[in-house]
This record gives structure tokens, C-alpha cells and sequence, in this order.
């Protein structure tokens, strides 16, 4: 079965005035269908740039691209566009969701783009299923400044969902969210890797990192790490384990 | 991407901020309102001008008395009298493109019947006068041949004049003393109305053109003749004709003025299209100015709108927006903005021509080509203002976009 995702010698430079930026230098990686992948780093290891050529946002410098099959390094911005709107779901750290509107329309936001679509009827149904997948059904039509921050990424997570892409990408999920949240959060991630979604995260937090099955760290654009997660935290277990700290915090009189 | 939904998108996008979306569009309104209101008074007028020409009569040929030059002092026109009761005979006689001719005296009096009195203008005419001015008689008859000849002293009067002398109504048969002369109505005219240039038309008496030479003015000269064209495309032959005519009968040579002026009804219609014309190019430079203002008044707008929503457009571009799908959805914004400006203009202008027709009593009459073109530029100010917004936010990097704050 063809890796997801193939990079191979993959190598971006900014010219930014004088000075040109090697923000990546020669990186090789494989991703395989199933796999949950947290990729690591501190700022300006390169893990941005990362995430922005691995979500067709941005083009290598060099070096070749494979996503599920299909070699995406030549393909203009249109192409692209396509490439996102078929095969990559994005959740955002800052959520991302077009205010003003409904959780559902936002859900359906990447059918409004994808060419020769079913009808609005059935957009509507799928969009709807993408919501209660994450367990928002009742909140359809709620606007994101009626949900919580949780709430409103799991819609992101609806929307990334919706068109059935070959993979999810997120970027920081958890950023902007508390500690219970977080972990809500990386369950629901859990939860859809286990039925078998594609999951490719990049976050500087090593503790949820460690939900994922894989952590690939980078620094000064090379990958240094890469390596299955020995102690996978799950995230049902852990949102217990707050709840029993909870408690027991307020069992001290 | 969808039309429905393109347009679902603009339609949400310009409710979210409706005071800027109408004071947007206040610039379309106002410019196309100014323009329509303008157009419709206009062509009112137009209109007005245009009936009032066609009172004159039907294809009518007008020749004045000129002026004469003795010995280098030019007399001016009308105070000669260089037409003679001759010369309209000539006309009749020679040049087959005229079909009647009516000789004319002129002459304002106070006229009386029992005990009122009124001044009035006298007009001596032929008995085919009325047949040229398309001017029927609302009751009585016109005199005839055998009164021009006989110099009879018979009158046809006006309904300003019938009104203001015989108050009983009682008018056919009537006496009219004109200059003391007792003359007898035979005829009143239905009214015309004001002329072009204001004056009353039905404020006149009519009498045979040889009853007021001999009996009222003791004049031998003419003030000029009315002729009527065979037909609307023998005017200018006509014209020619008679001009060559009178001036051989004149004995007027090569190099000297005309004694007589010849103006035909074409001519004075040209006038008034020419008038009419150099307005309608001042109203397209008006509303050319008003369009360009308005529209970059949309274009400002949906420059900041597309700075305010990078990060939206930043989000549709990663879902999988093209660039055209980004300019598409700005451009139907830009238009949107300009054909509901547009419409809500051609709205305003029409009331506001009917509401300034009705308080002053002009005509307003609205064009439905105008109301047209209105709508079709509108959405050409649209296009054009709105495209290179839409462009510039077509052409924005995902990345840069949402990362924008």
C-alpha cells in the first residue's frame, strides 16, 4: 500500500532581502495510512514550514512530494487548492471558522469549492453526519461565538472532515485551549485515528504529543528524532485522572 | 462554485455591515437618481417643445418681410414690408411644390362687442390659413374665397378673445368692432394653448388679409407668408424655389442680401433637437462624472472589505478556494453593491422627476431605454470598480492570509 505521505530530500529556502533562510534542509519522511504523527520542534525548528508544504500551502524549494500517491511538487496554486480541498482536512490553533455563521455552514465550507458535487441537499446530510461525529449535532446551528473554544474546534474538526480527505493536519490544535479541553480535544483525535484517519499534528507541547503514536522532531530544519511513543496517554484514562485530581482537591477541607 | 451560493455569500457579507453597504451605494443612488430625474424632466420638455412645433401646422413654409438696405441703412426685418399681395400670388402660381399660400398682415388693436373691450392682435390671413396651422374651428366656419375677394367684414376669433368679449357664450354671428369697424364672428377657433414662447395662441382675431389691408391697417405690403408644402420632403426644394423666385422678383443681385427670410418647420424642429441635444450631452457628461464617483466609492469599500476579511479569505483559499472562486465572490459583492445602487437610483430618479413635474406642472416623461442603460452601467461600474479589489484579494497567499490578524 502507497505511504500517504512521501518526502523525499525535500528542501525549502525563503529569500527574505539578503539573507536566504534554509528552513528546511533535505528532509526525508514517510507517513503510512493509519498512522498518528506528531511532529515536534521549538520555534524555527522548521515545523511550520513542515506543515505548510505538507499541506499543499506552500511548495518545496526542492526535492519531491508524494501525497497519497500523487506527485503534488510541480502543481500551480489552483492545483493545489484542489489537492487541499480533496485530500487534506486543516484544524487550526486559532480555530478558523468564518464567524457569523453557522456551525453547520461552516462545516459545509469545503463543498462550496469542491467541483462537481452532490446536491445541497446532500451536503447538508453530510455535513450534519461530519457534526455528530464530533459530537455537535445539537449545535448545528449555533454561530462560533455561542460555542466554547472546545466546541468550536471540534466544528474545525467537522469541517477537516467533510470532504473525506486522505489525511488530517492540524496545527497546534490545542494551543488556545485548557488543559481538560486539550485532552477532549486529542480524544476526539484518538477516537477518528482509530477508525482509521491519517493524523499528522505538529505541536511544541510534549505532553500531547504523547497521545499521538508517532513523534518526529525537528531542529534547525532537519528531522533529529523520529520514533513510536513508548507511554501513549489515552485520552479517556487521562480526562479521568484530572477528574479524580478535581476531587481530591476539593475533598481538602 | 455554486451562483446561488455565490450570491448567498455577497448577499450575508453586505447585510453584516448595512449602514456602510447603503452609504456605498448612496454614491450609485444618488448619480443614477440625478441622472434619470434629469432625463425625465427633460424629455418632458422635449416632448412639450415637440407638440408645440407641430402646432405651427403641417409642413409649413414661413416667409417674413426683411430688411432692406438703402444706401447702406438696413432697415431690419418686418419694418419694410418688402412682400407683396404679388409675390404670394407668384408663389401659388409658380412653383408647384406649394400647395396653398396664405398672404399675412399683422396688427395689434382693441377690439369690442356690446360693452366689453380688450386688445388683441389682429392677423388679415387667406381662407386657407387654417387648413396650414391644422387649426379646426370649434364651431362657426372660416371664411371663404369669395370674403378675400370681397374683402368682407368677417372675423374668425380666438377662444381667449370669444371668452373675454362675449362672456354669454353667444359668439357665431356676434358683432366685433375692430378699429370701429363692425365686422361679424363666423367662426371660434378650438384653443392651442401657450406657444413656445409663452404667448397666448388664442388671443388673436383672424380676418381676410384684404379686409385688414383696406379696412384696418391701410397697409399695401405684407408681413410675410404662410405656405404650406405639398409634402414633409418637398420643404427644402420648396424653400429653394421660392427664395429663387422672390429674389428675381425683387431684382435682388448676386451680391446682395436676401429682402425676405424663409424658414421651414424642419428647420425649427433642427433647432430644437439641437438644443435638446447639446443637453442630453451634458446630462452623459453629468452622469459619466456621478458614475465614477460612486464607483470609487465601491471600489474604497470593497478594498477595505477585502483587508478586514483576509483571514476569512485565507481560510476559504485553504479549504480549497481557487483564486477566481475568491474574485468571483468580491466581484458579485462589488456589483451586487452597484446594480442594487443602480435600481434603487432609477427608483428615485423617477419619483423624483414625478414629484418636481407635479409641483411645478411640467411633464416628466421617463425614457424606458434610459432606465435601461442605467441598469447595464451600473453593473459595468460594478465590474469594473470591483475588479481590482476582487483581483488583489484573489491574489492574496494562503498562508499570509491566515495568518493575518
Amino acid at each position: 500500500m502507497n505511504p500517504i505521505i512521501q518526502l523525499e530530500q525535500i528542501d525549502k529556502i525563503y529569500h527574505t532581502g539578503e539573507v536566504d533562510v534554509h528552513a528546511v534542509r533535505k528532509v526525508s519522511l514517510q507517513i503510512n495510512r493509519g498512522e498518528f504523527v506528531a511532529i515536534m520542534g521549538a520555534s524555527g525548528s522548521g515545523k511550520s514550514t513542515m506543515m505548510n508544504v505538507l499541506g499543499c500551502l506552500d511548495r518545496a524549494t526542492s526535492g519531491r512530494y508524494l501525497l497519497d500517491g500523487a506527485d503534488v511538487s510541480g502543481l500551480d496554486r489552483d492545483e493545489l487548492a484542489t489537492i487541499r480541498n480533496q485530500k487534506i482536512g486543516f484544524v487550526f490553533q486559532g480555530f478558523n471558522l468564518l464567524s457569523r455563521t453557522s456551525a453547520l455552514e461552516n462545516v459545509e465550507l469545503p463543498m462550496m469549492y469542491t467541483r462537481h458535487v452532490a446536491g445541497a441537499h446532500d451536503q447538508r446530510e453530510r455535513a450534519m453526519r461530519a457534526l455528530e461525529t464530533v459530537g455537535l449535532g445539537e449545535r448545528a446551528d449555533h454561530h462560533p461565538n455561542q460555542l466554547s473554544g472546545g466546541q468550536q474546534q471540534r466544528v474545525a474538526i467537522a469541517r477537516a472532515l467533510v470532504n473525506e480527505p486522505a489525511m488530517i493536519l492540524a496545527d497546534e490544535p490545542t494551543g488556545n485551549l485548557d488543559t481538560q479541553t486539550s485532552i477532549e480535544i486529542m480524544g476526539v483525535f484518538q477516537k477518528l485515528n482509530d477508525e482509521g484517519i491519517t493524523i499528522v499534528m505538529v505541536t511544541h507541547e510534549l505532553d500531547i504529543a504523547s497521545y499521538t503514536k508517532r513523534n518526529v522532531i525537528m531542529r534547525d530544519g532537519k528531522i533529529v528524532s523520529d520514533s513510536p511513543v513508548a507511554s501513549r496517554l489515552l485520552a479517556p484514562d487521562e480526562l479521568r485522572k484530572l477528574k479524580d485530581a478535581h476531587e481530591a482537591v476539593q475533598l481538602i477541607p | 462554485m455554486k451562483i446561488f451560493a455565490v450570491l448567498r455569500v455577497a448577499a450575508r457579507a453586505l447585510r453584516r455591515n448595512i449602514m456602510r453597504t447603503i452609504l456605498t451605494m448612496l454614491g450609485m443612488i444618488i448619480g443614477v437618481g440625478a441622472v434619470i430625474a434629469t432625463v425625465s424632466l427633460g424629455n418632458g420638455a422635449k416632448a412639450q417643445v415637440e407638440a408645440q412645433i407641430a402646432s405651427l401646422g403641417r409642413n409649413v413654409i414661413l416667409i417674413f418681410s426683411g430688411s432692406v438696405n438703402r444706401g447702406g441703412i438696413r432697415s431690419g426685418f418686418n419694418a419694410a414690408g418688402t412682400l407683396s399681395v404679388d409675390d404670394a400670388a407668384a408663389i401659388a402660381r409658380e412653383i408647384p411644390d406649394v400647395s396653398i399660400v396664405s398672404p399675412e398682415v399683422r396688427g395689434g388693436t382693441q377690439v369690442a362687442a356690446g360693452n366689453q373691450n380688450w386688445g388683441t392682435s389682429i392677423q388679415g390671413e387667406g381662407e386657407d390659413y387654417l387648413e396650414i396651422r391644422q387649426w379646426p374651428l370649434s364651431q362657426g366656419s372660416m371664411f371663404t374665397a369669395q370674403d378675400v375677394r370681397g374683402a368682407n367684414k368677417v372675423a374668425v376669433i380666438g377662444k381667449t378673445v370669444a371668452d373675454q368679449l362675449y362672456p354669454d357664450g353667444e359668439v357665431i354671428g356676434q358683432v366685433i368692432r375692430i378699429k370701429n369697424v363692425p365686422f361679424i364672428v363666423v367662426g371660434e377657433l378650438i384653443p392651442k394653448g401657450l406657444s413656445v414662447q409663452g404667448s397666448d395662441q388664442d388671443d388673436l382675431v383672424i380676418v381676410p388679409y384684404t379686409s385688414a389691408m383696406k379696412r384696418l391697417f391701410g397697409s399695401t405690403t405684407l408681413r410675410g407668408i404662410t405656405a404650406q408644402a405639398a409634402s414633409a420632403d418637398l420643404l427644402s426644394s420648396a424653400q429653394k424655389q421660392i427664395t429663387d423666385l422672390l429674389r428675381q422678383r425683387h431684382r435682388i443681385r448676386p451680391d446682395q442680401d436676401d429682402d425676405f427670410t424663409v424658414r421651414t418647420q424642419e428647420e425649427i424642429t433642427q433647432a430644437a433637437n439641437n438644443a435638446s441635444s447639446t443637453m442630453r450631452g451634458l446630462l452623459a457628461g453629468v452622469a459619466f462624472v456621478s458614475l465614477i464617483v460612486g464607483g470609487i466609492g465601491i471600489m474604497n469599500i470593497m478594498l477595505v472589505s477585502v483587508t478586514e476579511r483576509t483571514r476569512e479569505i485565507g481560510i476559504r483559499m485553504a479549504v480549497g478556494a481557487h483564486g477566481r472562486d475568491i474574485l468571483k465572490q468580491f466581484l458579485t459583492e462589488a456589483v451586487a453593491l452597484s446594480i442594487v445602487g443602480g435600481a434603487l437610483g432609477i427608483l428615485a430618479g423617477v419619483a423624483g422627476a414625478k414629484i418636481m413635474a407635479a409641483q411645478n406642472g411640467w411633464p416628466a416623461l421617463t425614457p424606458g431605454d434610459w432606465i435601461f442603460y442605467a441598469f447595464i452601467v451600473s453593473a459595468l461600474v460594478g465590474i469594473f470598480f470591483g475588479f481590482y479589489p476582487a483581483w488583489k484579494a484573489s491574489q492574496l497567499d494562503p498562508i499570509d492570509a491566515l495568518r493575518y490578524e
